[in-house]
């Protein structure tokens, strides 16, 4: 079964084909990445007409890629939410009229949804129980995954996502946009050697980085001039501390709720600090989506997409945009 | 100037007049109190603007501000998607102008939606936009002070917000209590 998927949540234009919900067949992504970095991040309004813009271009070279036509799909997945609804609206009525014309179900996805069927794009497939670690610049989320489609919620950010912090203290540091990737750049060769905190909010699974951005604004304050070296490590010790806090909670409540596997996901997924403490920490497996696959993309919507319809969840021509959808 | 001094490990009121009320909060359960009791007082179409650097509690009020409207979860940070509505008593939209640096920028928005409209609307980095934004609002300008204070001064502009800074003086009891 070959399911188009669509993906306009925020500031990629996605469009991919899967089969089966595991084979990548095509895969294509415009990122508006430059036109928001001199905002420092997205502008809803510049997102929207972008999407506008790229949308059908990035469909033709979809079914191009594959070299298909509209006869060899059997289902299109869109991304209803969560997001900018001026994005979102975009990607769902492209897509609504799209499977009206070739006469396709519509499978409407949550995003947070697709970014954790990311998971089963690579080699090693998930097997459930599993716990999801979904870490973005708007999200933070720790979910119990029993089965396809059976979500619970266990965890959430109180203030900022993971990828927000990064985004906010890459600002701090002068570091420019995106934030994760420019942390992790100036990280790469330097000693955590700074104490800063980490918020451990006992007795939950909740998490909280709002503290750690304060503590790094006065410590930048304190120094006063910035050099290299000093950037470099205070960038490596405020990436440290978000990485203990989401391990460490992660691994925590993985132990508590008896998981077989952790599963992350997200842009935040792609850090490989994150990722090497994961594995040096872990007892078990934890995957992480093949390269590409952990910031937004379309392949995973389509994957998503794929076991939804074989759950028989297909919506209607109705189908609407749901900016502040959650999952779990 | 009138000022009370309610012990350290509570809200203290700096300064109190018509127009005017500076507190100093000990603690983010503190800066939450507040917001929850301008919550539970605000009413639809309310502008409350948050002026303030990085860490001095905004988004700390703001939760606040939710539960006052029977908001059933955290209001965490809108920065990295600008708005974020939630769905208590009456909507909340929580707008965050952090990343926009140019005055341009935050007019294209679209923020008059959210400004004029059915619910509560609360602004973080309001300084940035100032000229764009409605003159009848309450101000809270909110500064670090140590690790552990913030300072809040609420300023009213228009006679609605007098009111409210009237009905939020019989709350301030409400504060300290355990």
């Amino acid at each position: 079964m070959r399911v188009l998927g669509v993906e306009t949540s925020c500031d990629e234009t996605a469009v991919a084909i899967v089969e089966d919900g595991m084979a990548i067949l095509s895969n294509v992504i415009a990122s508006q990445v430059d036109i928001h970095a001199r905002y420092g991040g997205i502008v809803p309004e510049v997102a929207s007409r972008q999407h506008m813009i790229t949308i059908l271009p990035v469909i033709e070279q979809a079914m191009f890629q594959f070299g298909t036509s509209w006869h060899d799909l059997d289902a299109i997945g869109v991304t209803v939410g969560p997001g900018l609804a001026g994005s979102l609206i975009v990607g769902v009525n492209v897509a609504k009229a799209v499977a009206l014309a070739h006469n396709l179900p519509l499978i409407g996805i949550n995003h947070l949804e697709a970014h954790i069927y990311a998971n089963w794009l690579g080699d090693v497939k998930p097997v459930f129980p599993c716990l999801c670690l979904i870490v973005s610049g708007g999200h933070s989320d720790l979910v119990l995954m029993e089965g396809y489609g059976k979500f619970k919620k266990i965890g959430r950010t109180r203030d900022d996502a993971a990828g927000e912090a990064f985004d906010k203290g890459a600002r701090i540091l002068g570091l420019g946009y995106p934030g994760g990737p420019a942390i992790e750049a100036a990280a790469r060769h330097a000693v955590p050697s700074f104490s800063l905190p980490r918020a451990w909010l006992k007795g939950g699974d909740d998490f909280s980085f709002s503290g750690l951005k304060t503590a790094l604004l006065h410590l930048v304050r304190g120094r006063g001039v910035l050099d290299g070296s000093w950037v470099a490590e205070a960038a490596a010790s405020f990436q440290q501390a978000i990485v203990d806090v989401l391990v460490t909670k992660t691994l925590e409540a993985a132990q508590r709720l008896g998981v077989r596997q952790i599963l992350l996901a997200g842009g935040v997924a792609a850090n490989k600090a994150l990722g090497d403490a994961f594995a040096s920490c872990s007892m078990l497996p934890v995957l992480i989506p093949p390269p590409g696959l952990c910031t937004d993309n379309a392949a995973m919507v389509a994957a998503c997409g794929y076991y939804r319809f074989q759950s028989g969840q297909v919506d209607g021509y109705g189908a609407d945009v749901v900016p502040s959808l959650s999952l779990g | 100037m009138e000022t009370g001094r309610l012990g350290a490990f509570q809200i203290e009121v700096a300064s109190i007049k018509t127009a005017h009320l500076q507190l100093i909060s000990h603690s983010p359960e503190q800066t939450q109190r507040l917001g929850t009791s301008l919550g539970k007082l605000a009413q639809a179409d309310d502008v409350f603007l948050l002026c303030g650097e990085l860490g001095s509690g905004k988004t700390c009020l703001t939760q606040g501000i939710a539960w006052g409207l029977n908001v059933k979860e955290y209001a965490f940070s809108p920065s990295f998607v600008l708005v974020r509505e939630y769905y208590g008593r009456l909507p909340l939209y929580h707008v965050d102008l952090y990343r926009l640096d140019h005055i341009e920028e935050i007019a294209n928005l679209g923020l008059d939606e959210y400004l004029y409209g059915d619910g509560v609307c609360v602004v973080e980095w309001a300084e940035k936009g100032l000229p764009l934004l409605p003159q009848d609002n309450l101000l809270i300008k909110l500064s670090y002070l140590s690790q552990t204070e913030r300072s809040l001064t609420l300023e009213t502009n228009g006679t609605r917000y007098s009111q409210l800074l009237r009905s939020l003086k019989p709350e301030m009891k409400t504060w300290n209590s355990p």
